[in-house]
């Protein structure tokens, strides 16, 4: 039986601390987007051939969609949960008659919400820039909900893992950034030299953005069941790592 | 002396069964530090108990253990009948948590952080019962501000609103009037006894044992994880509690007469001076100090001043954690 109100309080209070930030949290990636499409866009698109029949400068928006949500939502969640362990205000938490589904649907729906508003603001800037159709909307809708939910619990994960401020960013910034620039967020892997584009399909992040890619254009490098089920996987096994969490206490009970 | 309904209260309830009942409670950290060792502790419903006991006692795990924030290694916790093992969302939806830390979102204004409480604990927004809250705490003016604003004694009033906005019918409070000035602290007692007089059980842990003193209905005192006391404040008191007295002699004694030498009494300072030790917190320690003056007097021993004092329930504290040291 779910506490769908405490959920509810949850829910509202994430979005509220998500609005607080809105400068940092709404502002900061429209700008980065704006200046991609200048640099990637604008400056060097120009120059590039179309790729399976889509225009450079829509070719890099689900890339570009990816690589601010993943970082903006695993960001999000990570501090939604390190900074009430960090200040203490976790006691509330834990001592209220809420369990891991409370937690989980209160924190990961508050991700989806600002990942869906991040999403659009995206999509409205880049259409500034670049004319561009989105042949799935429903599923690319699906898609994002998918990877940001799946990602906000990796957040979380992170967030309960860390005990100092360095821990928290070092894994967005050491690999979960890295790992999307080279995940085909600029190019398709085609366009890699063997034996490179065989290595590329190691990394998870290619699945996510070939997946998104497929929803907008029809096209990708993978197929695209193969990118939902990998998300799938992801979220699934984030699940599990928090019912584990929640059931043992590790780091959030002494 | 307490007033008729706090005894009333007391009388109630202590044939009826308890709403926290903990037993052989233990435990150790990682580290191998022993926090809880066996602990056996009943509470009964609508009393103030008051959990006395030096710093790493163990009163904060013991509280943590009941409230969610520790895992016990081993033992039972019980709460409004519910094992808090198997049941713990009926018994946590009962249980108020003041923590000792000023721990809560410094953004919020206290109105949301207040509403923000109640919700997590599944209940439906009520804002008159909020407006009620904070006017009982001095806080309805300050409901907009956020809570960085605020002064300490404001943000830990902020915390009791918060522990409060989902009625519980238990209260932790972990010491609630740490640093806080003596004024203060004062109005902290009388916002507790109003708690109280609403019929909410409460269990403190602190520092002050003038506070214990003040309002509790039942002391325990814990050290090194072990409960070593329990009991009425007064029948601590009466079994532990002692009177001293000391009379100036307007001559020096070398030998005490038989008929002072009945009492409780020694010579001190080279003869001039008559110590009493002795009776109980009852005050039959006073009655014999008066017997003993009279008996002065029928001997011809004179006197030119008395000092009497009656011990406290930090000399029983600091008496039982010698025993327990021992």
């Amino acid at each position: 039986m779910i506490a769908w109100r405490s959920t509810w309080s949850i829910y509202t209070r994430e979005l509220m601390r998500f609005l607080r930030t809105a400068f940092q949290s709404v502002l900061a990636p429209v700008l980065t987007t704006s200046l991609y499409f200048i640099v990637f866009g604008a400056a060097i698109g120009g120059r590039m051939p179309d790729l399976g029949g889509v225009d450079y400068g829509a070719f890099i928006i689900p890339g570009l969609l990816m690589l601010t949500l993943l970082g903006e939502t695993t960001s999000n969640s990570s501090f939604g949960i390190y900074m009430p362990r960090f200040t203490g205000t976790i006691y509330e938490l834990l001592s209220a008659p809420v369990g891991v589904a409370e937690t989980l649907l209160g924190f990961v729906g508050a991700a989806i919400t600002k990942s869906l508003i991040l999403a659009a603001i995206i999509l409205v800037t880049a259409r500034l820039f670049v004319d561009y159709t989105i042949v799935h909307p429903f599923l690319a809708l699906i898609y994002i909900m998918l990877v940001a939910a799946a990602f906000s619990l990796f957040g979380f994960i992170l967030g309960i893992w860390a005990d100092n401020f360095e821990k928290l960013g070092i894994i967005p910034l050491l690999f979960l950034t890295p790992l999307t620039f080279l995940g085909g967020t600029f190019y398709s892997i085609d366009m890699l030299p063997k034996p490179w584009d065989t290595i590329a399909l190691a990394n998870p992040i290619v699945y996510l953005v070939s997946g998104l890619r497929w929803t907008f254009y029809g096209s990708s490098d993978v197929n695209i069941w193969i990118s939902f089920g990998i998300t799938l996987a992801f979220l699934a096994i984030c699940v599990g790592v928090i019912t584990f969490i929640f059931r043992t206490g590790w780091r959030l009970r002494s | 002396m307490p007033d008729q309904s706090r005894t009333r209260i007391r009388t109630l309830d202590a044939s009826a069964s308890p709403i926290v009942d903990i037993s052989a409670l233990t435990k150790v950290y990682p580290g191998g530090l022993t926090a809880l060792d066996g602990v056996d502790l009943r509470i009964r419903k609508g009393e103030i108990f008051a959990l006395l006991g030096p710093n790493g006692a163990g009163k904060t795990t013991l509280i943590g253990a009941i409230c969610g924030l520790v895992t016990p290694t081993s033992g039972s916790i019980r709460v409004f009948g519910h094992d808090l093992a198997t049941d713990w969302r009926k018994a946590r939806q009962r249980i108020g948590l003041v923590p000792q830390e000023l721990s809560t979102d410094m953004f919020d204004p206290v109105m949301r952080a207040v509403s923000y409480s109640r919700g997590l604990f599944g209940l439906a927004p009520d804002p008159a019962r909020i407006e009620e809250i904070l006017r009982s705490l001095s806080l309805w003016d300050k409901r907009e501000e956020r809570i960085m604003a605020l002064s300490g004694g404001m943000k830990r009033r902020v915390l009791i609103a918060k522990a409060l906005a989902h009625e519980p019918d238990l209260l932790f409070l972990d010491e609630p009037t740490a640093g806080v000035d003596v004024e203060l602290r004062k109005g902290m007692w009388s916002i507790i006894d109003e708690m109280r007089s609403r019929g909410v059980t409460i269990i403190l842990t602190t520092h002050y044992i003038e506070e214990a003193e003040e309002m509790a209905d039942r002391v325990g005192v814990i050290r090194k994880g072990r409960i070593i006391a329990v009991d009425e404040k007064e029948a601590l008191m009466a079994r532990l509690g002692r009177t001293e007295a000391h009379i100036a002699l307007a001559a020096p004694l070398q030998v005490l007469p038989p008929e002072i030498a009945r009492f409780s009494v020694e010579l001190e300072d080279g003869g001039t001076s008559l110590c009493y030790r002795g009776g109980d917190g009852t005050g039959k320690g006073k009655a014999e100090v008066a017997e003993l003056t009279k008996a002065l007097y029928a001997a011809g021993i004179d006197y030119t001043g008395i000092e009497i004092r009656e011990s406290s329930l930090e000399d029983i504290f600091v008496s039982l954690l010698g025993e327990g040291e021992q």
